[in-house]
C-alpha cells in the first residue's frame, strides 16, 4: 500500500462499482445481472464476484439470447457459469418470435439486435425483476454519457432522458412502484481503456474471438461482417480470410471485426490505446441507422 | 494514476463547450469518427473552423424541446491522470444541475468571459462550490483573444472574484488566463500572454494535489451488506461489507459499532484479492470483527474515542430540486444518510439564502426549485453524522418524497439540532 494512502484510478473505479453493486443487493427484491459474454459485461461479473467474496452472488444472470451467436461466447458463458456457481437464465428473441411478440426482420441486413427489447421485457414481468445490472459504459455513446447509475424505468421499460432523478455524493435512490425497475450501471465510469487494463490486471477469462484470429469476412458499410448462418451477403460481397479481431460481442448478424494482428490483451491494450475510432462507430451496425439510434432504442427499453 | 472528478458548469455563451472539446481536442481524447462528425456539422452549417463545442452537442430530444439534460458525463486521461468531467449545463436549472454535477467534484471550473467580467452567473458558481465543498476552484478566464490578451482585464477580473470569494469558505482558488477557441493556455502555453507564469489548465488539472482532500482522520465506516457464505468452507464467515468514508481502519484496530455501542477490534480486514493491512477512503472492503455482535446494514463502525455525532435533530443546507412541490416546514419526507433511510419532519425553515447577495431571507416560508436555506429536521431514528465540511460522506443526504419516490432535497449538515 503506498504511503500517500492514494487509490489508483482503477482501483477507485473497482471500488465505486463494487459499492453500486453491494448496494442494489442491500435495497432491491429481485436484482439480477444483465450477461452477454462481452467484454464490460465479464468485467461487471467479475466485479460482483468480488463484490461478495467469499459468498456466491446474491442474484442471478441473464442472458438476452439472439439466438444469432457466436459459438465461442456461448462456451465461454456455460464455462463462467459452471464455474461461478452462479444461476443462468435465458430470455430469448426466438421464444418472443414463437410468441408473436414481435416479428423477424428480413432481407440481407436483417437483425435481431432490436428485437432483444421485447425478450428482455418480458422476462422482467415473468421474473418480476425489480433491478437490472447492464455493463453500459458512459464513454460509448452519447446517449449514455447522460444516463444515471441508477436509471429509472416505468412500467413500460421506458427511459425518460428528461425526467431522471439527480444522482448525489453516493447516496443512490432506487425507491420505485410495482412494476417499475431500474437498470443499473456500475461501470458507468469505466473507459474501454480502462475495461483492458483491468482484464490484464486481474487476468480475467474472456472468449477468444476478441483475440486476432484467422476468419471468413466479407466488407460491409466499410465493416467486416462475419460469415454466420444468421446474415445474408450480397451482391458484391464476397468472403475473404482476414486476421480480425472482435471489439464489441452482440448479435453475430450486426457486429462486425476489425482487423488486427493483436493476438495478446498486451497488443490489444496497445492497438486500443492508438486507435482513434469508438468501439461503437467502428463495430456496430445497428448504431448506425440513424444518428439517434442508440437514444432511441433506449427509451424504449433496450439496455 | 489517480482520479480527478471535475465539474463544468455555465451556459452556452460562455465557451464551455469549447473549452471542454478543446481539453479533449488537445489531449488527444477525440476519435476520428467523432471528429468527422462534427467536421461534417461545422461544414453544412458553413462555419469557418471545426467548431469543438459540437462535441458536447446533446441529444435529438434535447435539440427538438430545446431542452437540456442535467448531467452529462466525458472521459479523458493523461499519462499523469484520468479525468471524469460531469458537465452541466447553466440556464434556469441551473443551482440543481450543478449541485448534481458537483457532489462528488475534487474541482470545478468556473468560467468567466473576460469582456464581461465576474458575473452574476461567475458568483453563483463559486457560491455552489463552497456549499459542495469542492477542494479546487479553477477560474478560466476565457476569451482573452477578445479584449487583446491585456493582463490588467485579467487582473481586474482576478481581484473582483477574490473580492468576492473573501466572504465563502474556497480553500484553493486558481486564476488562468486562456483562450478555449484558440486554445491558449489550454493545453498549451499561450504565445500571447508571456506575462502569465502560470500553469496551463491541463498542467493545473494534472499537478493539483488532491490527496490530502479526503478525511484520513475520523474513521467511518457505514455498513453496508452482510457477507454470510454459509458454505462448509466458510461455515462461520461473517463479514461486514462497506465502502470507508473516512480514517484509516487496521486489523487489531479496536471499534465500536453504532448504534448498539459494543465494542470489538477488527480482526481482518478483508478483500477478494485477500486480506489487506488497511483501508481508507474510498476503499471497498469487509471488515470482521473478533467478537460475535449483532451488526447489520444501516450501522457504523468507528473508533471508541472519535465518534461522528449520534441524533435525530440535524441542523442543515437543503437546496430544493423539485418542480413539482416546496419544501414547507411540517413536511414529511425520506431521508437516505449513509446507508440507512430513515423518515424525517421538517421542524423549521431558518431562512432561504439568495445565492447572488448571499442575503438571509428569514420571512422565507417555503423553499421553491433551485432554492437554498436552512432547516431544522427531525429523524424518526438516530442518524451517525458530522459536520458536512469534515466529512462529505457522512455529512451529505437525500431528501426523497415519499408518493413519487422522487429525489427532492439534497442536504449538508451543519451540526446536531
Amino acid at each position: 500500500m503506498s504511503p500517500t494512502y492514494q487509490l489508483s484510478d482503477v482501483a477507485a473505479l473497482e471500488s465505486e462499482s463494487i459499492h453500486i453493486i453491494r448496494e442494489v443487493a442491500a435495497e432491491f427484491e429481485r436484482p439480477v445481472m444483465l450477461f452477454s459474454g462481452g467484454k464490460d459485461s465479464i468485467v461487471m461479473l467479475h466485479l460482483a464476484l468480488k463484490a461478495f467474496a467469499p459468498a456466491r452472488i446474491p442474484f442471478p444472470i441473464m442472458h438476452v439470447d439472439t439466438g444469432h451467436n457466436f459459438d465461442e461466447v456461448i462456451e465461454y458463458r456455460d464455462r463462467r457459469v459452471a464455474e461461478t456457481g452462479v444461476r443462468l437464465i435465458v430470455a430469448s428473441v426466438q421464444e418472443a418470435i414463437d410468441r408473436g411478440d414481435v416479428v423477424e426482420e428480413t432481407g440481407p441486413r436483417a437483425s435481431r439486435n432490436g428485437l432483444q427489447t421485447s425478450a428482455l421485457l418480458h422476462a422482467i414481468e415473468e421474473h418480476r425483476f425489480d433491478a437490472l445490472f447492464g455493463g453500459a459504459r458512459r464513454d460509448e455513446e452519447k446517449a449514455r454519457a447522460k444516463e444515471r447509475v441508477y436509471s429509472f424505468r416505468d412500467e413500460f421499460g421506458q427511459w425518460d432522458p428528461k425526467g431522471q432523478r439527480p444522482e448525489l455524493w453516493n447516496l443512490y435512490n432506487g425507491r420505485h412502484a410495482m412494476g417499475e425497475h431500474f437498470r443499473i450501471f456500475p461501470i458507468s465510469n469505466w473507459t474501454e481503456l480502462d475495461i483492458w487494463h483491468y482484464i490484464r490486471d486481474e487476468q480475467i477469462d474472456i472468449p477468444e474471438i476478441y483475440l486476432a484470429h484467422s476468419r471468413n469476412v466479407f466488407l460491409r458499410d466499410n465493416m467486416w461482417l462475419a460469415d454466420t448462418p444468421y446474415i445474408t451477403r450480397m451482391e458484391g460481397e464476397e468472403l475473404e480470410e482476414r486476421q480480425v479481431r472482435f471489439r464489441t460481442i452482440g448479435d453475430a448478424s450486426c457486429t462486425g471485426a476489425v482487423e488486427s494482428p493483436a493476438d495478446t490483451i498486451d497488443k490489444v491494450i496497445e492497438e486500443v490505446a492508438a486507435t482513434r475510432i469508438t468501439e461503437r462507430g467502428a463495430t456496430r451496425a445497428d448504431d448506425r441507422r440513424t444518428e439517434a439510434a442508440m437514444e432511441d432504442r433506449k427509451k424504449e427499453g433496450y439496455f | 494514476m489517480e482520479l480527478l472528478r471535475l465539474a463544468t458548469a455555465g451556459s452556452v455563451d460562455d465557451g464551455k463547450s469549447t473549452l471542454i472539446g478543446r481539453l479533449l481536442y488537445d489531449s488527444k481524447s477525440i476519435f476520428e469518427d467523432q471528429l468527422e462528425a462534427i467536421e461534417a456539422t461545422s461544414t453544412q452549417r458553413g462555419e469557418e473552423h471545426v467548431n469543438l463545442a459540437l462535441l458536447t452537442d446533446g441529444l435529438r430530444a434535447e435539440r427538438e424541446q430545446g431542452i437540456t439534460i442535467d448531467v452529462a458525463h466525458r472521459y479523458f486521461s493523461t499519462p499523469r491522470r484520468k479525468f471524469i468531467i460531469g458537465d452541466t449545463p447553466g440556464h434556469i436549472q441551473y443551482t440543481r444541475n450543478m449541485v448534481t454535477g458537483a457532489s462528488t467534484a475534487d474541482l470545478t471550473i468556473v468560467l468567466v468571459d473576460a469582456r464581461h467580467g465576474v458575473i452574476e452567473q461567475s458568483r453563483r458558481h463559486a457560491f455552489i462550490a463552497s456549499l459542495l465543498r469542492i477542494p479546487h476552484i479553477v477560474v478560466a478566464i476565457n476569451k482573452m483573444d477578445l479584449v487583446d490578451w491585456d493582463q490588467e482585464v485579467f487582473e481586474r477580473i482576478r481581484r473582483d472574484f477574490t473580492d468576492f470569494a473573501t466572504k465563502l469558505d474556497v480553500p484553493d482558488l486558481t486564476f488562468i488566463p486562456m483562450s478555449a477557441l484558440l486554445g491558449d493556455n489550454v493545453v498549451d502555453r499561450s504565445a500571447n500572454m508571456s506575462w502569465y507564469e502560470g500553469a496551463t489548465l491541463l498542467h493545473h488539472l494534472e499537478e493539483v494535489h488532491i490527496s490530502s482532500d479526503r478525511n484520513m482522520v475520523d474513521v467511518r465506516f457505514p455498513v453496508q451488506y452482510v457477507i454470510r457464505p454459509q458454505s462448509a468452507e466458510y461455515h462461520d464467515y461473517r463479514g461486514y461489507a462497506g465502502t470507508v468514508r473516512g480514517g484509516i481502519m487496521k486489523p487489531g484496530d479496536e471499534v465500536v459499532v453504532l448504534p448498539s455501542g459494543f465494542t470489538s477490534r477488527i480482526s481482518s480486514i478483508d478483500t477478494a484479492d485477500g486480506p489487506v493491512d488497511e483501508a481508507f477512503s474510498p476503499m471497498a472492503v469487509t471488515i470482521r470483527i473478533e467478537d460475535d455482535i449483532d451488526v447489520s446494514r444501516g450501522d457504523m463502525l468507528c473508533r471508541p474515542n472519535n465518534q461522528p455525532m449520534v441524533g435525530q435533530d440535524i441542523e442543515a443546507m437543503i437546496c430544493w430540486m423539485s418542480e413539482a412541490s416546496q419544501l414547507k416546514p411540517n413536511a414529511k419526507l425520506a431521508l437516505k444518510h449513509t446507508t440507512k433511510w430513515v423518515r424525517t419532519l421538517v421542524k423549521e425553515l431558518h431562512y432561504r439564502l439568495d445565492i447572488n447577495s448571499l442575503h438571509r431571507d428569514e420571512t422565507a416560508t417555503e423553499l421553491g426549485l433551485n432554492e437554498i436555506g436552512r432547516v431544522k429536521l427531525r429523524t424518526t431514528q438516530p442518524l451517525f453524522f458530522d459536520e458536512y465540511r469534515r466529512n462529505r460522506s457522512t455529512g451529505s443526504f437525500i431528501l426523497v418524497d415519499e408518493a413519487t419516490n422522487i429525489t427532492v432535497g439534497a442536504g449538508m449538515i451543519i451540526s446536531a439540532g
